[in-house]
């Protein structure tokens, strides 16, 4: 399958194995389509996982990872992309309604949009809250003390 | 008026449509409510009584945990993960120690593997006893709840022995395990053994049969095979809609390949079905406990691991079947000794988002039905 896609996609696909777990790093601008074909040739018609990991340092600064599996063939795929900030990327969910609260998470988290997401807000954190958590940049002990200060009415989260 | 199973999920939210119609009442359940299990908040749109649709509002339990990950080393990190799901501590463990040692690509040794089976699939039952008592309670059954916690109490005595807590246990290492088990240890889980299976017939002679029950679960909360696949919903949830997959034997972790046990299913995905499922996988744990038990090899309990945890650059996803479902971890390696992202991939957190479409067309009491039926712990919806 792998083989294949890649014959097909060229350059824009790169398979690489770690650890003996299967992963492609994939263009972006393929990921609308190559999902739509895992999930409709290929058989993963589940999706585990959707996240993502921030490098500030890089010029592409987020991976966003989809964790694919399918039943028929009990394999699990990673789907890798690179974007850059303020970029966004289309929402999985006319695919795999599991990625509406998943893709949630990660803009929650990263800030990262996703394009034709239903309902598109902050999940874990309240809907007020400014800044992404996740992001390497945002440091373990900082909150967001103006919400704090509102809504819990003391001084700092600390 | 619309069948409920047509409105789309977020027609709460709608602006061009009008908010409610006359017949239309929204409600707020929670966030502090003994039947939510936890904090749990959801919003429910009701048309008299039946349940049009319901927004689940979560995170008040959100600690930051895939944060603390990057700043602890792999080591340090470890307990954190108990706290995700404190019902079921071990196996959240049992997740975590794998992955890294993936990772690090060492493999515990076979009797580190044979004693972490044991304490998982005794925590799977605990977790699943729990579940039993605190769901029936919610039905207006209050005896299972005396008689699960009286013999999750042995369980957890067990633990206690094996490394000094009950729940949050901590009881794996990186590479293996840190204590040897205690003298008597097989004898405790044997007796354990023998002890709980008449008990679990007791739990069923007080339910499976029960007119009240029948009434209160079957057709209750149903979703398909089709729709939980689509909505991601793993463990007892997913069997019970008659889907045979189960990580323990799909992708076989541990040493779980060395021993016999079926797959429990049900065919129906209504509530009756997932606590038959449930009642059967504690006897399936009980076969691999008592297989287990006979069989620990002798040996080393720690693998070759160094002192400093240091995994090479790369990243790994694991996942293990955890009594609520797929639990996974996904972890990025820099090459230093704290990890770059954790990522958990935690199976109540997914099997939550499927309440909505199970409640539609249900009645307010069935709500608290579900919530229990589909086996949620908050501190690991919110991490």
């Amino acid at each position: 399958m792998i083989a294949k896609l890649k014959r097909e996609y060229g350059s824009g696909i790169e398979p690489l194995t770690h650890l003996g777990q299967n992963y492609m790093v994939v263009d972006r601008s393929l990921i609308p389509e190559l999902l739509q074909r895992l999930r409709d040739e290929e058989e993963f018609d589940y999706c585990v996982d959707v996240t993502a990991v921030h490098y500030p340092k890089r010029e592409k600064q987020f991976d966003v990872i989809w964790v694919l599996y399918s039943f028929a063939r009990n394999e699990r795929i990673r789907v890798k992309t690179q974007i850059a900030e303020g970029e966004s990327l289309p929402s999985s969910v006319p695919l795999w309604t599991t990625t509406n609260w998943l893709e949630r998470e990660v803009y929650d988290m990263f800030g990262i949009k996703f394009d034709g997401h239903p309902d598109l807000k902050r999940i874990l954190l309240p809907d007020g809250w400014k800044g992404f958590p996740l992001r390497k940049d945002y440091d373990i002990l900082q909150q967001d003390n103006e919400w704090v200060q509102i809504n819990l009415g003391i001084e700092s989260g600390q | 008026m619309t069948d409920p199973k047509t409105l789309s999920p977020l027609d709460l939210e709608t602006p061009e449509k009008p908010f409610l119609d006359a017949n239309e009442l929204v409600i707020n359940m929670g966030p502090q409510h003994p039947a939510t299990h936890g904090v749990l908040r959801v919003i429910l749109r009701l048309d008299g009584e039946k349940v049009l649709g319901l927004e689940c509002v979560i995170g008040y339990l959100h600690r930051g945990v895939e944060k603390i990950a990057e700043n602890r080393t792999y080591t340090m990190f470890n307990p954190y993960v108990d706290r995700m799901d404190y019902v079921a501590a071990v196996s959240n463990g049992l997740g975590y120690c794998e992955a890294v040692e993936k990772l690090l690509s060492v493999e515990a040794p076979p009797r580190a593997q044979y004693i972490r089976v044991i304490l998982t699939e005794l925590n799977r039952m605990a977790s699943h006893q729990l579940w039993l008592g605190t769901h029936a309670l919610d039905i207006g059954a209050i005896t299972p709840l005396f008689y699960t916690f009286r013999d999750r109490e042995e369980i957890l005595k067990i633990f206690e022995k094996y490394c000094g807590a009950r729940l949050t246990t901590h009881a794996f290492r990186i590479g293996g395990l840190q204590y040897e088990a205690y003298d008597g240890f097989e004898d405790d889980v044997k007796k354990f053994c023998k002890f709980v299976k008449p008990k679990i017939d007791e739990y069923e002679e007080l339910l499976t049969t029960n007119r009240i029950w029948l009434e209160r679960t079957k057709n209750v909360g149903t979703i398909s095979a089709k729709d939980a696949i689509a909505l991601g919903v793993t463990g007892p949830v997913l069997r019970a809609s008659g889907v045979k997959w189960d990580l323990r034997i799909a992708q076989p972790y541990a040493n779980y390949k060395n021993f016999e046990f079926d797959i429990p299913t049900g065919q129906n995905g209504d509530t009756y079905d997932r606590y038959i499922v449930r009642m059967m996988e504690m006897r399936q744990s009980l076969r691999i406990i008592e297989q287990a038990v006979e069989g620990i090899p002798e040996g080393p309990i720690m693998a070759k691991v160094p002192k400093v945890i240091k995994p090479p650059v790369g990243e790994v996803y694991h996942s293990i079947e955890a009594p609520k479902g797929e639990l996974g971890y996904f972890i990025v390696s820099d090459g230093s000794t704290q990890p770059y992202r954790v990522r958990v991939r935690p199976p109540s957190f997914v099997n939550l988002q499927a309440l909505d479409l199970m409640c539609r067309g249900q009645l307010v009491a069935d709500v608290i039905a579900v919530i229990g039926t589909l086996d949620i712990v908050l501190g690991e919806v919110d991490r």
